[in-house]
């Protein structure tokens, strides 16, 4: 027997040791690599992480290596928000993946602009070019393609036609004033015209750009973000329409604290045959599903009305999709693959599975909801675009117009004080 | 808190083992190196996690308020004191602070005062009272955020259950659109409030009430006191103490109220209830302007530490007395 306090003493020593160890082991990262002989491996990000996307797009990477025998597709899934910071630090270090994810306007801009971005117009000749044209706008930078759509989607009016036929609106406004008549309409018959999530800011914001996209026209609202001045007639004007139509006082009630997708918010307000319209994306028919009841056959679509007297016309859409862009000097395997991606075949299984719109014009016959039917012959006709704006800003700007908006439609700031603020702090992010 | 570690020698059992006289100094030195030795092996992993993951995260953001910095890289355009003289400039910001001060108050004017009635209610012998205590404490052990996701559901305007329970009783004058009106959201986030901390602050009191010895409230019965001079004169100077440290948890815990406000109200309508921590928030992780998003962080750090020293030197000095930590006391 040794001695005991000894003992405890050394044990006490070999933790404490431990200890030390521990925490120099800890600070050593794992560090791996590897390569392989005779295939090539591409790297695909994606942010396909929910359910059914997730396996389809698996499912179509396997088919890829199965028809490329010396091509292995590794796959790399992010959550949205994770993806965009991860790819900020990317940018950053001037590495990026093989394949990535895109939503194209600014941030991939500022990628081309750091040489990280190959400039795919020549490689995805011909079969690039007969995508449909909208779904590329996002993509395209001084007229040279640096993406290659797989999603494309735009922001229009949903409405309940059995609350339209109740207050004796024939056919959906295709004017600003006439909008605010169907507003006025809806308000006599005591039906709340509009549902909006003021809570979350960017719903209201939908308002205020298509405004100003029809006020003065579809080019002016990047146009203003690069001369960084907001403070141009038509802007204003844009506000005061907006303000025409919060002086009816066409929102729900308590729409200032409502969520968007919660089951009191603005989806569930028009999926319970509450509210008779929302401006929102492709996906508003399945969010009022999931957050309300549904409309079925009663929810109709239509485009933004046009405002009399304004540089833009009906046909101009506010919307965004998803495409692919390649890093500077991805391999040819990577195009290879983009063109697959992009191909009838798998755009056809795109559309019929994950419910995503087509952007191969002939994949079109897959579209079995009437409704996002009627959003495609919108985007089948689009005569100009702009990208939705937390793609097109940067964050600072995407967030000020979101939160000033939110305070006209809440009464606190003016048309003019809306496009200052935003210039400021367009300014401010130079 | 602060502490030092130091194994005392005189309780080990090898203080009843003394070492030959001789080479006793020098043992007792290499022990006491050994000591040593020993605590700074086991200080090491928590100091260098503490230093990682705390000190120089809190002095990175000090440095990071002095840049114009989207939180990528490193920092590299330094603007001085912009970010701080664009913070007490900003309306937001000066309103985070008057809707800091007014929750503060609030706290003290009305949800003390309730807790501290509930306290000397429920210690008193009566029926249930178990029941009662774990009833009111309860919705302590609730997260923020599910009380707000809860309460988000209570006062949705119209078909929320309050509204719809003001309803039936024939009180609609009453129900309104809560969080979702400018000029009720702050009452509606206090009452939120008060019903989630309440039973804590209680919790404090009837601890610090069971510490109250009987004797002295009898003696005082017995000198003729009535009910309310026993309770002013007797029971809330000895509850003294536990009232100074619940003032303390309580402001501490308004200047950095975030998550109920998030879930509820993410700061709205219009800005209406924002905190300080849901404005920097908003400008690091929204904006990414994370040198000025640093500046609001350093700020609300400024305060807590400012108030934090402030109250400990002039209002907990008696009660901290014998319970901090100095140097003098090493054990030797």
């Amino acid at each position: 027997m040794g001695d005991p306090a000894l003992s405890r003493r050394g044990f006490l020593a070999a933790s404490a040791a431990a200890g030390l160890g521990m925490t120099t082991l800890s600070a050593c990262g794992g560090d791996s690599g590897g390569g392989s002989s005779g295939t090539t491996t591409i790297e695909w990000w994606n942010i396909s992480t929910t359910e059914p996307a997730k396996t389809v797009w698996a499912a179509l990477a396997r088919k890829f290596e199965a028809q490329n025998p010396k091509v292995k597709v590794k796959i790399v899934q992010l959550e949205n928000d994770a993806y965009k910071s991860k790819m900020t630090a990317l940018t950053s270090s001037g590495k990026l993946p093989d394949i990535f994810h895109t939503w194209g306007g600014g941030v991939l801009k500022q990628q081309v602009d750091a040489g990280l971005v190959e400039d795919l117009t020549d490689r995805t000749k011909p079969w690039g070019d007969a995508l449909l044209p909208v779904a590329k706008e996002p993509y395209l930078i001084d007229d040279r393609v640096y993406g290659i759509p797989f999603d494309i989607g735009m922001i229009g009016f949903w409405y309940n036609k059995a609350l339209f036929d109740q207050a004796g609106i024939a056919e959906p406004p295709t004017t600003w004033s006439g909008f605010l008549d169907a507003v006025r309409k809806l308000k006599a018959e005591t039906i709340t015209p509009l549902a909006l999530a003021g809570k979350e800011k960017w719903p209201g914001m939908y308002y205020w750009a298509y405004l100003a996209m029809r006020t003065a026209g579809a080019e002016a609202l990047q146009k203003a973000y690069d001369d960084k001045d907001f403070t141009g007639a038509p802007f204003v004007e844009a506000g005061r329409h907006l303000e025409e139509l919060v002086a009816l006082q066409p929102f729900q009630k308590g729409f200032l604290g409502a969520a968007y997708s919660s089951p009191t918010g603005q989806a569930a307000a028009v999926g319970n045959g509450k509210a008779a319209m929302e401006l929102m994306g492709q996906w508003a028919p399945v969010v009022q599903a999931d957050a309300g009841k549904g409309l079925g056959k009663d929810l109709g679509f239509f485009p933004f009305p046009a405002v009399e007297g304004g540089k833009g016309a009906i046909t101009e859409v506010f919307g965004g999709g998803g495409g692919h862009a390649l890093r500077r000097g991805a391999p040819q395997e990577a195009v290879d693959f983009l063109k697959f991606f992009a191909s009838e075949a798998t755009d056809l299984e795109l559309v019929k599975k994950t419910g995503t719109l087509p952007v191969v014009p002939a994949a079109e016959s897959a579209i079995a909801d009437p409704n996002i039917k009627a959003v495609q012959e919108q985007l089948k006709k689009a005569t100009g675009f702009q990208l939705y704006l937390d793609q097109a800003y940067a964050p600072a700007v995407g967030q000020e117009v979101n939160d000033s908006v939110a305070a006209l439609i809440a009464g606190s700031r003016s048309p003019e004080q809306v496009a200052q603020s935003i210039t400021k702090t367009a300014k401010e992010e130079q | 808190m602060t502490s030092t570690f130091l194994p005392d020698k005189r309780t080990g059992r090898d203080a009843g083992l003394p070492p030959p006289a001789t080479d006793r100094s020098r043992s007792r030195a290499r022990r006491r190196a050994l000591n040593w030795l020993t605590a700074a092996g086991f200080q090491l992993p928590a100091l260098v996690l503490f230093m990682g993951l705390v000190l120089l995260p809190m002095l990175f953001a000090l440095y990071a308020a002095f840049f114009r910095w989207g939180g990528f890289g490193m920092p590299t355009e330094y603007i001085g004191g912009e970010n701080f003289t664009r913070l007490f400039q900003d309306d937001v910001f000066l309103g985070d602070l008057w809707r800091c001060l007014l929750l503060v108050v609030l706290s003290l004017v009305v949800q003390l005062p309730f807790a501290l009635a509930m306290a000397v209610l429920l210690n008193q012998r009566m029926r249930g009272r178990a029941v009662y205590r774990m009833l009111f404490f309860a919705p302590y052990v609730l997260s923020e955020a599910i009380t707000g996701i809860l309460f988000g559901m209570i006062f949705a305007p119209d078909d929320g259950f309050a509204d719809q329970v003001l309803g039936k009783v024939g009180l609609d004058g009453l129900g309104g659109e809560w969080f979702a009106d400018p000029s009720t959201v702050m009452a509606t986030l206090f009452l939120v409030m008060t019903w989630k901390y309440f039973g804590f602050h209680m919790m404090l009191y009837l601890a610090g009430l069971q510490a109250v010895p009987r004797e002295l409230t009898e003696a005082a019965l017995i000198d003729g006191a009535g009910p309310w001079q026993r309770f002013r004169n007797v029971t809330l100077p000895l509850l003294a103490p536990t009232l100074r440290i619940s003032v303390f948890l309580s402001v501490i815990g308004a200047i950095q109220l975030f998550d109920l406000v998030w879930v509820t109200t993410a700061g709205g309508p219009d800005h209406h209830s924002e905190t300080m921590a849901v404005t920097m928030f908003q400008y690091g992780f929204k904006r990414y302007q994370v040198g000025y998003a640093s500046a609001i962080s350093v700020v609300m750090f400024g305060i807590s530490l400012v108030f934090a020293l402030a109250y400990q030197r002039f209002v907990l000095r008696r009660d901290l007395e014998g319970a901090t930590t100095t140097m003098r006391g090493d054990g030797k």
